[in-house]
């Protein structure tokens, strides 16, 4: 399945951000991008913000067009497409997907070593008009929105603008937000970011240390650690939800017990905390004499550090851990985070009867791996 | 030589081998002897685990980081947040009657006079003026005696007013009745069930015991009080009603028995309260008296048998193990009079009496009933509210009660933990303020602080018991295994 995909354009002077419609509207047509198969309209494009057109081009006059298009036939009404002059069609919206995101900006104040979707310098700010538009577009009945980066702060006062669009377009939407929490450090931008009170917003900032140099190590940016911590904070004290993200590696492993006790005491009003294995993409290829460790040989410290969590009544979950590689103590706190279209299981994987709780692999991530994947049978005794 | 600071804690040394730190948060950690000193003489490495854990644990600094601060600032304002909301539990003591004669019993009256001890409705309105002039978000209103089951239009009549005045305020408003049962009946249940009323009663243990400490005509007090818990709970449901128990010289004898007899009732809390050191009690110290020694010798010996239970997967809290525990293991503040600093009497708790005086705990009522009155705050008739709540009486209470400036508690590793009780030192000793070395009150909150972070060191099971307790909530399946 493909996301993106280049058209051949004619009319198409500026970017046009259009919602799908493969059947005539009564209304809205100035927002929508009419969908044309194998030449065949489903009414006149007059009015029409766009046309898509899958495969050969519809005859169509005085309205912007992309055609040539094989690849996107999944596109639905309501899915939100963008069209740029030079042809790049993508998709930002499918309404029947349950992981819609939008990547705020590709710019980050940090470079996880670890980091999967490694940050470009350019100036994106231009982007944050598009995000307002796709959020003005997004069907209200949107169950969950992520919004991630990049560091989506960097916009400042933009990143509050994006939210509260979100509350007043989107106010039954889950809506969640990945940030290192860095510029809540500045308590009037925490303030500001509460003042929106949107009713069902929580932000995933990560903590991978309960020492300040290894986590600043980690996220490779001094200071940050200082600036999460107190922006955890001050984000409580506006009463704006966090969850708390931490990478299971070589470098976070060592004192993870110890950052569990640290978050039960110092963050008790998270209400979440997520132990997340490593995704085997971006940075962390760079980096991997230092940071892999076999899951298979961490699960005592995993088992551990959710014991101090759980205690303190915290909710915890485990993501992309492969099951038979999880102590089965573990089990009823893995979830199966991994997006649908991402998820991929390996041969040896065959006949394993617990394929489907299991989260699997990444796509991209199935190089390297635990030593100890197997199938499950189900006769198979508890690990350790 | 290592270049770090050191933040404010206070240590102790915990065994021959290991020394607690505490700091003013509650944070705690346990060295041994060694790592301590090196940390005192700046000569731990900054790569040694021990290093590492007193700094994450907010006991040095290395950097100009402000991190430490202001997580040490917030844990601080957490731990006082008591504070903030100022006096939430308002006691009415609707009745001094009572119809049980306990040797233990601090100030009841066995009377037919109702107009002698009885609160009434004009008392009771002036009362509930003063409760809601009260800033807290969350009012608590506790109706005792006496018995106040024999005055029961007066318990309805405060219950209906303040829900009344509750919602036009848009407050939240919570009621218990404290009862001996034994008078309960149907009409009073439908209206406790209307109101969502919690019943909190007194269950000394097993009959033997509890009908020879809690004397009443016929000699059925624990039949009676049994049969009450049962219909308490067929009617408002199971978890609607608490017992506490008192514990008198009998009892010291029979810890588990007593700790049974909870798990046999299907009791999830039980309360081990030492006898009170007023009233009655104090004149009968002979008969029912002993040393603070010997209740915390019975205190462990029930403990054990608690977790005993606990740990075959029987829910059973004992109640003050579970606030000092809250205050040891979590970072939140608790709502316990005698554990804050200053003490609650009056900012965090007031009484009622039935003719209207207001008292700023129980305990200062009681001293009253003896004849003292330097405890009281004044009357709902004749004052206001601003010089009962802000008057020099209750003043001087909260400024005697500030743990961090008494002698022996200033400096004491546990003193983040713990609180004051200054009525109590002053009914004990004639001084608010108390002299530690011979304090029951310090005897009794050192040993058992000691212990539970013993037991908690000790093994893992029982801390994961502890902290079912903290969460108020039954151990799940799979840690008892």
């Amino acid at each position: 399945m493909r996301l993106h995909e280049t058209a051949h354009v004619v009319g198409v002077d500026r970017l046009l951000i259009g919602r799908v419609a493969r059947t005539p509207l009564l209304s809205g047509h100035h927002n929508a991008l009419l969908l044309a198969e194998n030449g065949v309209l489903p009414c006149d494009p007059s009015g029409y913000l766009g046309v898509i057109a899958l495969g050969d081009p519809p005859q169509v006059s005085g309205t912007p067009i992309a055609s040539g298009l094989r690849r996107l036939d999944y596109l639905d009404d309501g899915d939100v497409v963008a069209i740029h002059p030079n042809g790049f069609v993508h998709t930002l919206y499918r309404r029947n997907s349950r992981h819609n995101f939008i990547l705020a900006t590709e710019r980050c104040n940090s470079l996880c070593l670890m980091c999967s979707q490694p940050p470009k310098e350019d100036d994106d700010s231009g982007r944050l008009e598009e995000h307002l538009r796709l959020v003005d577009l997004i069907d209200p009945a949107t169950e969950e929105l992520g919004i991630t980066g990049g560091e989506p702060t960097l916009f400042r006062d933009g990143f509050l603008e994006l939210i509260a669009r979100c509350k007043r377009r989107l106010p039954t939407t889950s809506l969640h937000v990945l940030t290192n929490g860095r510029l809540f450090f500045y308590r009037s931008f925490a303030e500001k970011l509460g003042q929106i009170a949107h009713p069902d917003l929580v932000l995933g900032i990560p903590l991978y240390s309960d020492i300040d140099q290894r986590h600043d190590y980690i996220v490779q940016a001094q200071g940050a650690f200082e600036e999460t911590v107190i922006g955890l904070q001050n984000l409580d004290r506006y009463d704006v939800r966090v969850e708390i993200r931490v990478v299971l590696h070589a470098l976070s492993i060592p004192r993870l017990s110890r950052l569990a006790a640290f978050i039960a005491r110092n963050s008790p009003f998270a209400c979440h905390v997520a132990l997340m294995g490593l995704e085997m993409f971006g940075l962390v290829h760079q980096h991997l004499n230092e940071l892999w460790i076999d899951p298979a040989g961490y699960q005592q410290e995993l088992l551990e550090a959710a014991g101090i969590l759980r205690d303190a009544g915290m909710n915890v979950s485990i993501y992309n851990h492969q099951l038979c590689i999880l102590d089965r103590r573990l089990w009823p706190l893995a979830r199966r985070s991994i997006s649908d279209w991402k998820n991929v299981y390996l041969p040896e994987c065959n006949g394993c009867i617990a394929m489907g709780q299991c989260g699997g692999f990444f796509q991209s991530g199935t190089k390297i791996r635990s030593e100890y994947i197997h199938p499950l049978s189900p006769t198979e005794t508890p690990t350790s | 030589m290592s270049a770090y600071g050191l933040l404010p804690f206070r240590f102790l040394r915990f065994d021959v081998a290991r020394t607690l730190l505490v700091n003013d948060a509650g944070d705690y950690q346990i060295l041994g002897t060694r790592d301590f000193e090196h940390f005192v003489h700046h000569q731990l490495g900054s790569e040694e685990d021990a290093y590492l854990d007193l700094k994450a644990g907010h006991f040095l600094y290395d950097s100009e980081s402000l991190a430490p601060f202001e997580l040490l600032a917030t844990k601080y304002r957490s731990k006082k947040a008591f504070l903030a909301g100022f006096t939430s539990l308002h006691i009415f003591v609707v009745s001094l009657r009572c119809e049980h004669s306990c040797h233990y019993c601090q100030v009841s009256r066995v009377s037919a006079d109702r107009t002698r001890y009885d609160m009434s409705e004009e008392t009771a309105r002036r009362a509930l003026d003063l409760v809601f002039r009260s800033p807290a978000p969350r009012l608590k209103i506790e109706l005792q005696g006496g018995e106040p089951l024999l005055h029961f239009e007066r318990v309805r009549q405060i219950v209906e007013e303040a829900r009344r005045r509750a919602t036009i305020e848009g407050r939240e408003v919570e009621f218990v009745v404290t009862t001996n049962l034994a008078l309960l009946n149907d009409a009073m249940l439908s209206f406790f069930l209307e109101e969502g009323v919690i019943l909190s009663t007194s269950l000394d243990g097993p009959e033997a015991l509890h009908n020879a400490n809690r004397p009443r005509p016929g000699n059925d007090s624990h039949s009676r009080t049994i049969a009450g818990i049962q219909r308490v709970r067929e009617v408002l449901g199971h978890d609607r009603v608490a017992a506490l128990m008192t514990t008198t010289r009998t009892s010291l004898q029979s810890p588990v028995e007593i700790v049974d007899e909870y798990v046999r009732l299907g009791l999830t809390s039980i309360f081990l309260r030492p006898l009170s050191p007023y009233g009655f009690a104090l004149r009968s110290v002979r008969t029912t008296g002993y040393s603070m020694h010997e209740f915390l010798d019975f205190y462990t010996r029930a403990l054990d048998r608690i977790l005993e239970h606990n740990a075959q997967g029987i829910p059973l809290v004992e109640s003050y193990a579970q606030l000092l525990l809250t205050r040891i293991l979590t970072p939140f503040a608790t709502g316990y009079v005698d554990l804050q600093s200053p003490a609650g009497a009056g900012i965090g708790a007031v009484v009622y009496n039935y003719d209207g005086d207001v008292y700023a705990s129980d305990e200062a009522r009681m001293l009253a009933e003896m004849g003292d009155t330097r405890f009281r705050l004044g009357n709902v008739h004749r004052h206001s509210y601003s010089s009962i709540f802000g008057g020099d009486t209750l003043r001087r209470i909260v400024a005697a009660s500030v743990a961090e400036s008494i002698p022996g508690c200033a400096d004491c590793a546990f003193l983040p933990w713990c609180g004051a009780d200054p009525v109590h030192h002053y009914a004990t000793t004639g001084d608010v303020v108390p002299h530690i070395p011979t304090s029951d009150f310090h005897e009794k909150n050192f040993f058992i602080i000691k212990h539970l972070l013993t037991l908690c060191e000790r093994d893992a099971i029982t801390r994961r018991i502890f902290w079912s307790w903290v969460r108020q909530e039954s151990l799940r399946e799979e840690e008892v295994a």
